[in-house]
């Protein structure tokens, strides 16, 4: 699946929900099931500070020798915050296992029509802004060490 | 809103209040907006939003420079607007008033400025475990510049001083006692009085961070003797973007000037400048005119209402409160001071801050979450944030009540 028909496929998730609390219901569920960072991985450096709630991430690039080279990046993750894991969750769910280049063009519009976008205020809140930038950074990161 | 709960044994009119408040009539995610951040910021009444309003609409002008009839009226309306404050403190001179930008401002032109001509090497300099962080960084950065050491006093488990460590740091090498009087996250209300006394006694002055303090409580400085008192307009219902620096006289004097420029000097030369008399040494460039008017109408805005009236009424939303939040299975209150101001912070046990403030935030609830910029404060307690309600005398018990269970609702989706 692409990362646009992903996205759909999340829009269309939240629309059955009737009310908010659902769709933070929903959130927390998900952050269930995140592809969890190993212990060894939550250092120092895999910290992205939000004031808040606390974000460990991890990416590492797999099949870089097939014909195309470009490859895919996976992302693992923990958060301290619930409903921040979901935030995170979602994104891995729409970003990992895509590559590089696919990862730096998205647009990530879902977050808007899925009703979160308050949490992409700049603000010292949850850090999810920051997130989706360190997920961009890797991809650059590793489309740059394919050139 | 049932309104005998709320009227029952207290001296003010909370209807009317409320409706003197434009913004608690508005909506948030559906929800009445139930303001519950005040300690980080109050909201305005109608009198401090007209007051600024009228500044732009008729007063317009730069002071202390024109002779024409608008620049005239509104140097006499912002020196008016420093006499109210001065009466407000009780502060022997108008001029010991200074207007600064707030709270953190005000720290920043003491600790410049008291650093620059009075700490050296090996100096110490005394501040507390509580301090919002604008009562920390100043002084670290002008104990690092001088070589100078940052003691800090300790405090129990309650979230109350230990006087006698106090004690027992007040030195030879004590130059400066910088605390806060009301603990932005414990709500703690510091004896800021015993405290002046006991490094008097020393001969060292104390600035006193009133931030938190000022719209809870009617401040003296002389009966203080605080040698500096700071506090920030808008956590006194006021503009933000103004504050106060209360100095005492020959502190004010003694100290050099801190940001320099127009409206702080006599004479200039390219040899030499001659500086202002106070409060003007200070205040460097057009100052935040309407923010000091804004400021002079909200403080005539709590003397109508009465600072004891409102102390009381809040004291008596925070027992309201404390109680119901005890009643809730895994809730620790952060902060049991016996004498406490209506600021109440807490966390759940097994969640995260920042997950029940944004389940509250759903509900229409503003509370802040988060370390609140008490980092220090929180690794003493081992929390990586907590939750705070803080009241003033805008809310209400059935505000409470709604918190309670919006509160109880986040536990359970999140647990």
């Amino acid at each position: 699946m692409t990362i646009e028909e992903i996205e759909q496929e999340i829009i269309e998730e939240f629309e059955m929900f009737e009310d908010w609390m659902q769709r933070y219901e929903h959130l927390i569920d998900l952050g269930k099931s995140m592809p969890m960072i190993e212990e060894k991985h939550k250092t120092e450096d895999k910290l992205i500070k939000g004031c808040q709630s606390q974000v460990w991430m991890h990416s590492e690039l797999k099949d870089a020798c097939l014909p195309d080279r470009q490859g895919k990046i996976f992302y693992t993750a923990d958060s301290d915050a619930i409903i921040t894991k979901g935030m995170v969750a979602l994104m891995i769910r729409v970003l990992s296992n895509h590559t590089p280049q696919e990862i730096i063009d998205s647009k990530l519009d879902f977050i808007e029509k899925i009703g979160l976008t308050k949490h992409l205020s700049p603000t010292r809140s949850n850090g999810l802004l920051s997130m989706i930038k360190q997920m961009k950074l890797d991809a650059l990161a590793y489309k740059n060490k394919l050139v | 809103m049932t309104e005998l709960k709320a009227i029952s044994k207290m001296s003010i009119d909370i209807n009317k209040i409320r409706a003197d408040f434009p913004i608690l009539s508005r909506k948030v995610n559906g929800k009445s907006l139930i303001y519950f951040d005040n300690g980080a910021t109050t909201q305005k009444p109608k009198s401090v939003i007209d007051a600024i309003d009228n500044y732009y609409r008729n007063q317009n002008a730069n002071i202390h420079r024109g002779v024409h009839t608008l620049s005239q009226e509104i140097t006499v309306a912002y020196e008016n607007a420093r006499a109210t404050i001065q009466k407000h403190l009780n502060a022997k001179y108008a001029h010991e008033i200074i207007f600064t930008r707030g709270t953190s401002d005000s720290i920043n032109l003491v600790a410049s400025s008291f650093g620059k001509k009075f700490i050296s090497k090996g100096d110490e300099v005394l501040i507390s475990t509580m301090e919002h962080h604008s009562n920390i960084l100043p002084w670290q950065q002008v104990c690092e510049e001088k070589g100078a050491i940052l003691k800090i006093i300790p405090i129990n488990e309650n979230g109350e001083l230990i006087i006698s460590e106090y004690k027992r740091l007040l030195t030879d090498k004590t130059k400066i006692v910088a605390i806060t009087h009301i603990s932005n996250t414990l709500g703690t209300i510091n004896n800021v009085e015993e405290l002046i006394a006991l490094a008097h006694v020393k001969n060292i002055p104390v600035l006193v961070d009133g931030a938190q303090a000022i719209p809870h409580t009617s401040i003296d400085v002389q009966l203080l003797s605080a040698d500096f008192y700071v506090f920030s307009a808008h956590k006194v219902f006021g503009p933000t973007g103004v504050g106060i620096l209360y100095g005492k006289e020959k502190w004010l004097n003694e100290l050099p000037p801190y940001q320099v420029g127009g409206g702080t000097i006599k004479t200039v030369t390219f040899e030499k400048t001659e500086y202002a008399d106070l409060p003007l040494k200070f205040e460097a460039g057009t100052p935040h005119i309407e923010g000091g008017i804004g400021l002079a109408a909200a403080i005539d805005y709590i003397n109508d209402i009465g600072v004891k009236n409102i102390a009381a009424y809040e004291h008596e939303l925070l027992v309201y409160a404390t109680e119901a939040l005890l009643k809730i299975e895994g809730v620790k209150i952060i902060g049991t001071a016996k004498e406490k101001a209506s600021v109440l912070s807490f966390v759940v046990d097994g969640l995260h801050p920042f997950d029940v403030g944004t389940i509250l935030d759903q509900l229409g609830i503003a509370v802040r979450t988060g370390h609140h910029c008490t980092q220090p404060l929180m690794n003493f307690y081992g929390i990586p944030g907590a939750i705070r309600a803080s009241f003033a005398f805008y809310n209400t018990k059935e505000e409470i009540d709604i918190f309670i269970e919006g509160l109880k609702k986040a536990i359970k989706m999140l647990k």
